[in-house]
């Protein structure tokens, strides 16, 4: 390839003013870019409203565009099933089968559960429900894990609410715009998710690492690894994911963590359901009436409220 | 559309065209991330930046030295990077071309693959350190999104080339 031209404007002082001023404007703006960096490192929902006032545009294109891939994406998969369904008649015959013994124990267990909840009177909270929508789109190109959810806070969601599919926990409202909202997918680096093992209620500590897989840590030191195929439900700790939800499956077990795949495939998720946040944060306080003031005396307690 | 000018030959031509169209292609490329496929792990090339170091390659005239702050700013509203991180890694990027084009006047499409190699790499890697925790587990995802990045970019190339002749045409 030729030498691009020389960009030395000639002798105009004018125009050699214009070429500097364009390099003093860039190092400006990357100065500003490195400030920005800076100030979202130190509050990382800080540029919420920017951000969302962008996914406020491109949500509908994504959701216009979705519908149009789902259709096409469904001709080979309903091709298939149509070959597919001798096979899996007889599979699903089998397995009722072997269901139904199943249920009749769990019908059992889930009467003498709700007797002796009522005997305990235990304090259930609700999780209902606040909208249902489509997660839109995700962020590909970057190594973290967040989706576009097209319900805002004009339908009810807000920051911290827990979002479910189908299949299994899906992740939790970051940002919410309002038609739009951000999720942050359980599989992100930066979720975690206190779990427990269905089978005998183990508690860990379920991590995302971004490739995603999810990493499961148990909570003390000593307690043991989960075994592969091990289902992790929500366990309700800490108040944002309502417990019995389910996350994860086990893959394998490594030296100090198992690595587990998340139920809900973020590749195939379609409906995803919002829910309140199981033990919501307190509303901030009012500020403090008893804080003394300066120069007065502190107030006697008849006077405090 | 048929007649092509010669590189460095000025001519009255539609203003407007010569800058809307790269700067709508790069942001065409970063509006990528909107498909609605949902990735499981981050494997998505960044057409942005791709599309950018396309056309300062191609036609160092094309786009300002600042624009990436401009551009870089869009992409970051959309990538799910934290603000701030294109706008200073694309403005980087410009800054470095510029000091290999002092040296390597005499460049031909290896050379340009070679220096986008190094620029995609540079962002993406600076980009991951900047967004994860470093015990995030994505740097095999990473180098598998950088490799594919860097074979696609012929492609991406090859459409800016395209762009040009349009971009140029009388």
């Amino acid at each position: 390839m030729a030498p691009p031209k020389n960009r030395r404007p000639g002798f105009s002082r004018r125009a050699q003013y214009g070429l500097f001023l364009g390099y003093v404007i860039a190092a400006a703006g990357a100065l500003v870019g490195a400030i920005l960096l800076v100030l979202s490192a130190i509050d990382p929902t800080g540029f919420a409203a920017l951000r969302m006032s962008a996914a406020e545009a491109t949500a509908p294109v994504s959701t216009a565009a979705a519908s149009l891939t789902r259709g096409v994406v469904s001709i080979p998969h309903a091709i298939g099933d149509h070959f597919g369904t001798v096979d899996e008649n007889r599979r699903l015959r089998k397995q009722i089968e072997a269901n139904r013994e199943l249920l009749m124990r769990a019908r059992t267990l889930a009467y003498d559960n709700r007797r002796l909840k009522a005997l305990l009177r235990l304090r259930e909270r609700s999780s209902d429900t606040i909208a249902v929508a489509r997660i839109v789109s995700s962020s590909g190109s970057s190594t973290r894990r967040f989706g576009l959810l097209n319900a805002g806070r004009d339908q009810g969601v807000r920051e911290g609410q827990p979002v479910r599919g189908p299949d299994g926990l899906i992740g939790r409202i970051l940002e919410a715009g309002p038609d739009v909202a951000r999720v942050l997918f359980v599989t992100d680096p930066d979720s975690v998710v206190p779990v427990r093992r269905t089978r005998d209620g183990l508690p860990a500590i379920a991590t995302g690492r971004g490739d995603g897989l999810i990493e499961v840590k148990p909570v003390s030191i000593g307690d043991p690894l989960p075994k592969p195929g091990d289902v992790l439900m929500s366990s309700g700790t800490g108040g944002i994911y309502p417990p019995d939800i389910p996350v994860a499956r086990v893959l394998r077990v490594g030296r100090d963590a198992a690595i587990a795949r998340p139920l809900a495939q973020p590749g195939t998720l379609d409906v995803a359901l919002v829910q309140r946040a199981f033990f919501p944060l307190p509303p901030p306080l009012p500020p403090s009436q008893n804080a003394p003031a300066p120069g007065v005396a502190p107030p006697t307690p008849e006077a405090a409220p | 559309m048929s007649t092509l000018l010669p590189m460095g030959v000025e001519t009255e031509r539609a203003p407007l065209r010569t800058w809307m169209i790269p700067v709508v292609s790069v942001m065409l490329g970063s509006l990528v991330t909107i498909v609605p496929v949902i990735f499981p792990g981050g494997l998505l090339p960044p057409f942005g930046l791709m599309v950018l170091l396309s056309w300062r390659l191609l036609r160092p005239e094309s786009l300002k030295i600042w624009s990436p702050v401009l551009l870089g700013m869009f992409d970051d509203l959309l990538s799910g990077q934290p603000l701030g991180s294109a706008m200073l890694l694309w403005t980087v990027c410009f800054f470095v071309i510029e000091l290999i084009e002092i040296r390597l006047v005499f460049r031909d499409f290896w050379q340009d693959w070679l220096i986008a190699a190094g620029g995609i790499g540079f962002v993406l890697l600076a980009g991951r350190a900047l967004a994860s925790p470093m015990e995030a587990h994505v740097d095999t995802i990473l180098a598998l999104q950088i490799l594919v990045s860097i074979l696609v970019y012929p492609l991406i190339a090859r459409l800016v080339g395209r762009l040009d002749r349009v971009r140029l045409s009388t």
